[in-house]
This record gives structure tokens, sequence and C-alpha cells, in this order.
């Protein structure tokens, strides 16, 4: 008896295995971040030329950073998710323009609109590193303490936005400061 | 003409580096450790490329990002230490020993144990039946050599 179903269980048991692996998404690396005051920046504003802004600037309101470039394709895929949630005036959207060129970063805001409060530079990709960016786009949300909650790495879609973030916004704004 | 064939072969091959930047080193334990933290850090954008290897753009950035804090004097650790705060574990290729990343050391070991642990087992039940029939066979030869006696005398 044990002879036949010895193959069987471990059979089982590396089917087992063998879904779970492929069903995990390896391009969504745990961030270390999580929990952890949000890093800071000072960097310039787009259409404002000479203001830089600060990550102290936005401390005491919930903010939700998305980083976006003109040259990446899966940007174009959240982009209205993006414009949707800036018409409900809910929360402050920061854009983070990841290693782009001024004109091409205009352009695309103004032929797709913009759902940004503020849109800041970062040409070098510095800040991206100390944020942990390794595949745009990626969304923050950093609570009212200036605190990183929550990281949706690769482009927000409709459900993403309407069932995870959305309500995690809204969770964080009931928080006492 | 074999040694000239050689030589051409030596001047017209070339090490081939993905890191296209030049990067100045003055002190060569520098540039040792700039070569040793490029090869352990990962490329999180082509996950199975060192930074060393890679010619995607993070992984310039990163390189970038190393260089720059060598020449402010900073220590591999202290490098590895920026690093895993932004990118966590994932970003070194040698990942540190932790319960996260246990099953990952250990199971390797594991698995090589239960098969030692079968293979002994297995055998030990195969040897079991070959004493009987080694028993069997001497029965046999005795068997053979009374008879092949009998047939002398």
């Amino acid at each position: 008896m044990f002879k036949y179903l010895a193959p069987l269980v471990l059979f089982i048991v590396l089917a087992i295995f063998l879904a779970i692996g492929l069903n995990l998404n390896p391009r969504d690396i745990p961030s270390p971040l999580i929990n952890q005051p949000a890093p800071d920046f000072a960097l310039p504003v787009l259409n404002q030329p000479g203001r830089t802004l600060t990550k102290h600037a936005l401390i005491g309101d919930v903010w939700v950073l998305n980083v976006w470039a003109s040259w990446c394709v899966s940007c174009r895929m959240e982009h209205p998710v993006f414009n949707q949630l800036a018409q409900q005036k809910l929360v402050t959207l920061v854009g983070l323009n990841y290693k782009d060129e001024e004109p091409a970063a205009k352009q695309w805001l103004s032929q797709r609109g913009n759902p940004y409060t503020i849109v800041l530079q970062d040409q070098e990709g510095r800040t991206g590193i100390d944020y942990g960016v390794y595949g745009v786009p990626e969304t923050f949300i950093v609570d009212k303490k200036g605190v990183i909650r929550y990281k949706h790495t690769g482009p927000v879609d409709e459900s993403d936005m309407q069932n995870i973030l959305i309500p995690f916004i809204k969770k964080l704004q009931a928080e006492i400061e | 003409m074999k040694f000239l064939r050689i030589l051409i072969l030596i001047f017209i091959s070339s090490n081939s580096f993905a890191a296209i930047e030049y990067h100045k080193f003055i002190q060569p334990e520098q540039e040792a450790t700039y070569k040793l933290l490029t090869k352990e850090l990962r490329c999180l954008v082509c996950q199975n490329q060192t930074i060393a290897d890679s010619n995607a753009d993070l992984a310039k950035d990163l390189r970038r990002q190393v260089y720059e804090m060598l020449q402010q004097g900073k220590s591999k650790d202290q490098i590895i230490e920026f690093m895993t705060q932004r990118y966590g574990d994932f970003v070194l290729y040698n990942p540190p020993f932790k319960a996260k990343t246990g099953l990952l050391w250990i199971g390797p070991f594991a698995f090589l144990l239960i098969g030692l642990i079968m293979l002994i087992w297995v055998s030990r039940r195969r040897n079991q039946h070959n004493e009987l029939t080694e028993n069997e066979l001497q029965k046999k030869a005795r068997i053979k050599s009374l008879l092949s006696d009998e047939a002398e005398q």
C-alpha cells in the first residue's frame, strides 16, 4: 500500500510547490520601505521653473506618489485611472517624472491630461533609487506622518484603484495625526 | 603559424563587460571593491543578471551609485546596507541567512539528506533480499557438489 501511496504523495507535494511558484509574480519584490519614513528629496517642479519641493512640504496630509515617465509604455495604461482619481479630488497626487526629458514629459501630460497636484522631476533617477524604484510605473501611498504605508509595482488598473488604493487612502486619511 | 594565429586571436578577443562607462579609480582597492560589489548586486529589472552584466538603465544608475559611494570613502558593507535598505535582500545575489531565507539555504541540504536516507533505506532492503538469495545460492551449490560427489563415486 505504502509503495503505491508514497509516489502519489510526493507528486502532490511537488505539484503544490510548483503551482505556488507559478502563481507568484517575480516582479513583485516586497519593498523594505513599507512602514519606513518616505526618503527625503528636493526636486525641481515641472512647469514651475526655479521651484523645488521637499518631502516636508507634504507632511500632515496623505499623499500618493506615482512614478511615471513618457517612455514608459504601461504608464499609458494606468494614466486614465489616475485621471479619474484626480477628478474625485480625494488626495494629493504627486507625480515623480522618472528619468525623463522635460519637453517629452510636458507633451505627454498635455496630450493625456495632467492628474497630478504637482510633478517632480527626477532626471537622474536618484530619488528613484532612494524609493527603491525598479519598474516604472510604481505607486506609493504615504501617510500624514510621512511614512510609506503601501506600494504598488506596475500599472494600477481600475479594480486596483477602486478596491485597494482608494479604500487604503481613505483609511489613512481617517487616522489621527 | 599556429603561434601567429593564437596571437591574432588574443588581439581580436576582448573581455566582454556590459559596463561600458569608464570609472577612474585612484586606489586599486576601491576598483577591486567596485568589481566585487557590481557582481554581487542584482539588477532588479533583468532579475537574473548582476548590475555588472546588465545594460538596463537601472543597472547603470546603480553602478554609478556604487562608484560615487566608493569615491566618498564608503565601505563595502555601507554600500550593501544602502542597497538593501532600498531594494531589500533581493538585491543581493547571496541573500543573508534569516528566518525568511532559511528554506532557501537549508532546503537543498535537507533534500540531499532525505535522498541519502532513502538511498540507505532502499539499499538495505535490497541487501536483505540479496542475502536470502545468496543463502539459496549456497544451498544450491551444496546440492550441486553433493550430487556431483555422488556421481563421481
